[in-house]
């Protein structure tokens, strides 16, 4: 990366930053929904990301750790406890569960992760509709409170939206650090290779469970911003369809690169939104618009990007090549 | 006891037509590591075609003829041309997503279509009871669970008995020698998509009359042939045979003995058990693709 390329990326980088900021000052109440919404979609695939994209395992089960986590958060806070201690047990609970829902992995190929995590997805879904003197089944937990943050309500959508916002930039901050530091690059060297990676004296089974439990754990902490952004919830958003959501938006925005959980989660978030104005085709033509970017471009919207500039610094390579080999040629 | 001998006739009607969708899904799986996600909406769909084709004005014989033609065309050749061609060499999961959003399309597509309304579909075998050895029982279970048995063991007998069935299964467990021993691959992975293309829409037939024809009644349905071809084995038709009816029996026994809440339970802890214990499925050979 040249010095150019790096300011010009900062740069992009604090206009987007600034877009974030200033741009909804004056949206309504329901763009400011959807763009929380966004910001909790994009912590999750995040998570998801880090199992998917740079461990190389597949899980169905993100969906129902966005569940666990939203309603650790709803019986929580409507208890009078505050959302960062439920934050806390939710973090720790996806933890655990993504630990030892982890193990079947080791013993099995990878794509029976998927298999065993789908299972678990629909089991979750079944806990919250069933167990109702804990979730209030399928009457759902109503007037959850939102949190004060260092003496700040944010009850209103605009102070909501920077908290959701705030979170995520946080967790891009963690991830970002995660993914450089040796740990994360344990992570890639599972996906690569996982035999050689072992052979370099990388202990795979506890990487293999440490990125899946991470990942689940980013679920949960989305799960605790959910609760709140709703302020109702019911079993039926964490069925296996979140779970397969949130898969599409790894997928899409294109897994194992860093910003892709971002393109993917608006995809998916904001996209059916701006198609509302076709009404009941809205789904439809989104479903069609996954369907051709991804025979166009499997490795999702940064694959096209990635492709690009790969395939331009190829031709700036052989360019240069080409004027060494004619000055060689004259100097002969 | 009584009660348990309807359970099980109901369950291995049930489990029969899980096995169709199963064994559509393990052909796939082997032919061309296609992993269908939207196989449930593959078994709505033929049911809406015929449905459609009726209100136009056909009768019920002709739709179904038509019915199933379209989803020969639909759901096999242009599934396969489509979808599957473009993506198949980037790997297993890209495709797996797009059949996500297939299935949304397809979903959504019916709902705004049709109706998003549950329909009525008329059955081919006529309802009533009979009366066997003093017991009476369903005629549609029966029904559809004899037309099932016969498919499965027409299908066993075409990829067994036959040279074409040979060739399948050539092509399924290695292509490359499949191809140097002068298989036609590409014409045999052809034929898989539209052998799937049958049984999703025969099972469409068999199963909406009980059901009723809704947009997404093929949620529940997809995962439970997902189920019914892990736990019997991914790599094995006969496997998937297994595996439908016994989820299908489990199911109808856990919904009678267990609790109704927690009935949709049993498969999936089914499944864990078996994926931890016994990961090629209960008649599957380990998978040799390893690395």
């Amino acid at each position: 990366m040249t010095v150019k390329g790096k300011y010009l990326r900062i740069a992009l980088g604090i206009v987007v930053i600034g877009a974030l900021i200033i741009v909804p000052m004056n949206f309504n109440r329901y763009g400011l929904y959807i763009l929380s919404q966004w910001a909790v979609m994009t912590i999750a695939a995040m998570g998801l990301n880090l199992t998917l994209g740079y461990a190389g395992q597949v899980s169905l089960a993100q969906g129902a750790f966005v569940g666990i986590g939203a309603y650790a958060a709803a019986i929580m806070t409507t208890q009078g406890m505050p959302l960062i201690a439920a934050l806390s047990v939710a973090v720790v609970l996806c933890f655990a569960i993504g630990w030892i829902l982890g193990y079947p992995a080791l013993r099995v190929q990878h794509h029976y992760l998927a298999f065993v995590t789908l299972a678990f997805s629909t089991l979750a879904f079944l806990v919250f509709r069933n167990e109702d003197w804990l979730t209030k089944g399928i009457y759902g937990i109503s007037n959850i409170p939102r949190p004060n943050v260092m003496g700040f309500a944010t009850n209103r959508p605009l102070p909501f939206y920077y908290f959701c916002l705030g979170s995520l930039g946080i967790v891009s901050l963690a991830m970002w650090w995660l993914i450089r530091s040796p740990w994360g690059r344990a992570f890639i060297a599972l996906r690569e290779n996982p035999v050689r990676a072992l052979s370099l004296g990388i202990d795979t089974r506890r990487y293999t469970l440490m990125a899946f439990a991470i990942g689940s754990a980013l679920g949960g902490v989305a799960g605790t911003l959910y609760a709140p952004l709703t302020q109702y919830i019911d079993p039926v958003p964490f069925n296996l369809s979140l779970s397969l959501d949130l898969l599409m938006m790894v997928i899409v925005g294109g897994s194992g690169f860093f910003f892709g959980p971002f393109l993917g989660a608006m995809i998916a978030v904001l996209l059916p939104e701006w198609l509302r104005f076709t009404q009941g085709y809205y789904l439809m033509l989104y479903a069609v618009a996954v369907m051709l970017l991804l025979i166009y471009s499997p490795t999702g919207i940064l694959g096209i990007l990635d492709r690009y500039l790969a395939a331009r610094r190829t031709k700036a390579a052989s360019a240069l090549r080409a004027v060494t080999k004619s000055k060689l040629e004259t100097a002969s | 006891m009584s009660n348990l001998l309807d359970l099980l006739v109901a369950g291995l009607a049930t489990g029969a037509i899980y096995a169709l969708v199963a064994v559509g899904f393990t052909l796939l799986w082997q032919t061309s590591q296609t992993i269908n996600f939207a196989q449930g909406e593959f078994v709505m769909l033929p049911a809406f075609l015929m449905l459609a084709l009726m209100h136009a004005g056909a009768p019920f014989w002709l739709a179904i003829i038509l019915g199933i033609l379209l989803s020969l065309l639909l759901l096999g050749l242009g599934f396969k041309l489509l979808l599957v061609d473009p993506m198949l060499r980037h790997g297993v999961l890209p495709l797996a997503i797009a059949t996500m959003a297939l299935a949304i399309g397809m979903k959504e597509a019916v709902k705004q279509f049709f109706s998003a309304e549950a329909s009525p579909f008329p059955s081919i075998v006529p309802a009533g009871d009979i009366s066997i050895l003093g017991r009476v029982v369903s005629l549609q279970s029966l029904g559809v669970l004899a037309l099932a048995i016969a498919v499965v063991i027409g299908l066993t007998a075409l990829l067994n008995r036959t040279s074409i069935g040979h060739q399948m299964q050539a092509t399924a467990q290695n292509p490359t020698v499949a191809r140097i021993i002068g298989v036609p691959v590409e014409r045999m992975i052809l034929l898989t998509f539209l052998i799937n293309a049958f049984l999703v829409a025969l099972a469409s037939l068999l199963i909406t009359p009980i059901y009723l024809a809704k947009f997404s009644s093929g949620e529940v349905l997809g995962q439970a042939a997902f189920i019914a071809a892990i736990v019997g084995g991914f790599n094995q038709v006969r496997g998937a045979i297994a595996g439908g009816l016994l989820i299908g029996v489990v199911d109808n026994l856990a919904a009678a003995y267990v609790s109704t809440q927690y009935r949709a339970a049993v498969p999936l802890v089914l499944l864990i058990v078996i994926i931890l214990f016994r990961p090629q499925g209960l008649l599957g050979r380990p998978e040799e693709r390893t690395v």
